[in-house]
């Protein structure tokens, strides 16, 4: 048996105390320890992007990241982006342009798309595609992702009146 | 461009925003991995490392040893299964062969194939009692190509298995007068008489296709939780396609009566095909059944890649005679697609398919169902249709090019049209073929011009039939005004959309005052899979009649209300109930007062439609081919498709785009990399190469509107038609570029290299 680790980390703003088998992978400790389900799992080895968080502010496949790396860590996974019952920019966006269709790989592409638009506020076609190459999706051809994100980077640039 | 006529409708055409949508952009939908119940455990399968071997001995012992390990199961913990063609879905299977192909027994068949499952505590403690399973094998030499399966000399992977004689493309006749070693199937179709169509041709051509083994590629790996209770009553909790076809498969391979059988379809995270077969579903159903417990069982990505079912790799042999004028006389095909371990390819929708956009007064197709030692092939969009046509298409293509007639004048002079016979005998009524090649002729796209070196423009037709069968709805009209929509069709891509739309079109109602809800199989009729195109057509079938009825009803309250003659009572299409003296009452002024004139008012249908309408796709791709790498990049993409009525023109132009893309993939990087020994050595997403956002460029959709005379809004299926043509358009595209005709695909650097270098460098 593998034994078990007390890791403290502030999880989508809320200061966190969770149990960790020392196998676990920040995506396990998401979905198995807290219950946070959002982060979905489409290979496990960092190839699909469906598990995308910010960890610290850095845009990070959950998977490859270690549970018990996360001491002392700022974690933000999809269900971290909507404020006050509002969604962002972003998440309007999606849903306006019908940027998903099943929906499995949207968590990661909106938290890779708020990690581009924190540091490129206003990215062209070519920096959204180079950026979101990380993240696969199987049902759009990523024609209406694009749109969606180059959308919202305008909306966040636009305060709402 | 088509310019689009005046809609008839107030809702159908509009684009609204999904009702699951702020569950999915927030995290919050469910899919079927996110579920936990109490006391569940974890299972994890355990995989033959071998492509053909026999199972002589499973031993558990040391994994039941382990503490956290609380039960594993092998085929004998299956109840023993008798030989029954079963139809499953869109595919028909022997039960043995299904039961077999769940959990092996006697021998391996494949690389990947399940041989033994095990359900632990925790889901790392099951992943280390899979290394404790012993298993003795006895390597056998696999078959691992349509050829070699075919040859006298090959070993016979089913020994008892004899070659059928199909009637039809899903009608079994009497056994083959020849055995065709490893061949489960033979169909001919055929029209008119084909020598005398190759004898009145004036140029004929005849070439040879390949297609490798690709992947549907859903981002959502396969899951299945099962929790079989004290009264023997079996619950599953999963993401399908086909909720009903999991409750059957399940059924005849526990051998359990419907009854006793609840599938909870959970949000899907993509199918297109790959997600109505049983795979580890009954596995988890035994081993809760052990175990007292649920069990939960999620597959790992390359267990979906090698223990799932892909699409058949291929042998297309095309001959295609012509006249001077372009004018096709005569078509013939011979069709080899490799079916998996088990029998039941789709290489007879690939025969039925291929010739279809064209008025060919000859033709015949000769269509192998073929076994070999991969995984047993599933339904992957327009099952079987993009490699015959990419034969046809890129035949065609060389035939044009030789009589100097431009590739899409072509095909115009040959389309298909209202009347066309195809090859199975069914002549076409009110289809867009015509329509879409002339929107092609006059798309921006190929009236560019398309400069620079190394590149090439291609274009190809493509055809799919879509599907009807059996869909159920209800609805019930609550007093605030709403409606709460109840159907058994999973939501894959927009469907509660589309449907929602549907019932507010019929109601005459706003889209927001309809809520749809998915529900399980013991809480709705029998409903046919989301697959085969068929949802927004069928089951809105059923949705719109489920509103007729509620018309009906409040006609009914109308007239009890106004004490009215009821012939004089109608509910208009604006929602607005009318009768005599200029009385009128809105749905939300009636829904109010339903409590007190009678109670509940609910419209409910189960419906089969006939009317099904086929459609017709063409597809204009610009590519550019590094000429030292052989590295195709995609520049322009445009489909143009005949979408019957576009419901919600947003998910329509979605689903075209993914198709396409996935298309893009067969074309040039996806394939099963498989070793002599039958091993797939590519079983990762960074190895089995989907195309990214970096590999595809905007892709440009034309929805032509031919509205489907066979449905009450015109509707098409058309989510499976745009994975046809890519495969064509590309191989023709990567000729114009390079002079390089691609025979066999995916054209990859490593296959368009060995063409494209000098003879002396190869």
């Amino acid at each position: 048996m593998s034994s078990r680790i007390i890791v403290t980390a502030e999880i989508n703003g809320e200061p966190t105390e969770f149990l960790a088998d020392e196998r676990d992978s920040l995506l396990d400790a998401l979905r198995e320890r807290l219950g946070l389900m959002g982060s979905k799992e489409g290979c496990n080895n960092g190839n699909c992007g469906a598990c995308a968080v910010l960890l610290d502010g850095r845009l990070v496949n959950s998977c490859l990241v270690m549970a018990a790396e996360t001491e002392g860590a700022r974690v933000t996974s999809v269900e971290g982006l909507a404020q006050q019952d509002r969604l962002l920019p972003v998440q309007e966006a999606f849903l306006d342009h019908a940027a998903l269709q099943c929906g499995i790989c949207t968590p990661g592409f909106l938290v890779a798309t708020q990690a581009l638009l924190a540091e490129n506020p206003d990215p062209t076609e070519e920096q959204v595609r180079y950026w979101l190459a990380g993240n696969l999706c199987r049902c759009t051809g990523y024609d209406k992702i694009i749109a969606a994100v180059l959308d919202a980077a305008g909306r966040a640039a636009t305060p709402a009146g | 461009m088509v310019a689009p006529a005046k809609s008839p409708y107030r809702v159908v055409g509009t684009r609204p925003v999904r009702p699951d949508g702020t569950d999915k952009v927030t995290g919050r939908a469910n899919y079927g991995s996110d579920i936990r119940l109490p006391g569940m455990l974890f299972g994890r399968v355990l995989r033959s490392p071998h492509a053909h071997a026999r199972i002589l001995r499973i031993d558990p012992s040391k994994a039941l040893a382990l503490p956290g390990v609380k039960a594993v199961i092998t085929h004998t913990d299956f109840p023993a299964a008798e030989d029954a063609v079963a139809d499953l879905g869109e595919t028909s299977s022997n039960l043995k062969w299904l039961v077999d192909n769940v959990l092996a027994s006697d021998r391996a068949l494949y690389h990947g194939h399940a041989v033994a499952a095990v359900a632990a505590t925790d889901p790392h403690v099951a992943e280390d009692a899979l290394a404790l399973i012993e298993v003795e094998y006895e390597p056998l030499p696999p078959v691992l190509s349509v050829h070699e399966a075919m040859n006298e000399a090959a070993p016979r992977i089913h020994p008892n298995m004899h070659t059928v004689e199909m009637m039809a493309r899903f009608t079994p006749g009497p056994r083959s007068e020849h055995d065709i070693p490893n061949v489960a199937s033979h169909l001919r179709m055929e029209i008119g008489d084909l020598d005398a169509g190759f004898a009145d041709a004036e140029v004929v051509i005849e070439r040879e296709y390949e297609t490798g083994t690709s992947h549907q590629g859903y981002i959502e790996p396969h899951n299945g939780t099962a929790l079989w209770n004290e009264h023997g009553e079996l619950t599953v909790w999963l993401s399908t396609q086909g909720p009903f076809a999991m409750r059957d498969s399940l059924a005849r391979v526990l051998k359990l009566p419907v009854s006793k059988i609840r599938v909870v379809p959970m949000e899907i995270g993509g199918g297109f095909g790959g997600k109505i077969s049983a795979y580890m579903e009954p596995m988890a159903a035994v081993l809760s059944k052990k175990t007292g417990r649920p069990v939960k069982m999620i597959m790992q990505r390359d267990e979906v890649l090698f223990g799932t079912g892909p699409t058949s790799a291929t042998y297309v042999r095309v001959k295609v005679g012509a006249k001077r004028d372009g004018t096709l006389t005569a078509a013939e095909a011979y069709l080899a697609y490799e079916s998996g371990a088990y029998p039941g390819s789709p290489v007879g929708a690939g025969g039925m398919c291929m010739f279809a956009p064209y008025r060919v007064p000859n033709q015949r197709a000769d269509c192998y169902d073929v076994i070999v030692n991969k995984p047993k092939v599933s339904a992957y969009r327009a099952p079987g249709a993009p490699a015959a046509a990419f034969a046809m298409e890129s035949t065609l293509d060389e035939l044009a090019e030789q009589l100097d007639i431009d590739p899409l004048e072509m095909r115009v002079r040959n389309a298909a049209v209202d009347g066309t016979r195809r090859i199975d005998g069914v002549a076409f009524e009110s289809i867009g073929n015509e329509a879409v090649m002339t929107a092609a002729k006059e798309s921006p796209h190929w009236n560019s011009e398309l400069q620079g070196e190394n590149r090439g423009r291609g274009i190809a037709m493509g055809f799919w039939t879509n599907g009807g069968q059996e869909s159920s709805a209800y609805a019930t009209v609550n007093s605030d005004g709403t409606v709460n929509l109840v159907i058994g069709s999973v939501d894959i891509g927009g469907q509660r959309a589309a449907l929602a739309m549907q019932l507010a079109e019929t109601l005459g109602i706003d889209y927001e005052q309809v809520k749809p809800l998915v529900v399980d199989t013991d809480s709705i009729g029998y409903t046919f899979i989301t697959g085969g195109s068929r949802t927004t057509f069928a089951t809105g079938w059923a949705v719109h009649e489920a509103g007729l009825e509620i018309q009906r009803l409040l006609e009914d309250r109308a007239a009890l209300i106004w004490e009215a003659d009821r012939e004089l009572v109608h509910y208009d299409d604006d929602g607005v109930i009318r009768g005599p003296d200029e009385r009128s009452l809105s749905f939300t002024e009636i829904a109010k007062q339903l409590h007190r004139t009678g109670g509940t008012v609910q419209g409910k249908a189960d419906v089969t439609p006939e009317g099904v309408g086929p459609t017709f796709a063409c597809h204009i791709v610009d590519v550019e081919v590094d000429p030292e790498t052989a590295k195709v990049q995609v520049l322009r993409y445009t489909a143009i498709q005949d979408v019957g009525t576009a419901v919600h023109p947003a998910y329509v132009e979605g689903q075209i785009q993914g198709g396409a893309v996935q298309g893009v993939g067969m074309a040039l990087s996806e394939e099963y990399v498989y070793d002599s020994e039958g091993r797939m050595r590519n079983a990762s997403l960074l190895d089995y190469r989907m195309p990214t956002t970096l590999d595809v460029p905007a892709i440009e959709t034309i929805l032509v509107e031919e509205p489907n005379p066979g449905h009450p809004y015109g509707v098409r299926g058309v989510g499976e038609v745009p994975i046809v043509p890519p495969l064509g358009a590309i191989a023709s595209a990567i000729y114009q570029a390079t002079g390089v005709r691609p025979r066999t695909l995916p054209a990859s650097p490593r296959v368009l290299l060995e063409e494209l270098l000098p003879d002396d460098e190869g």
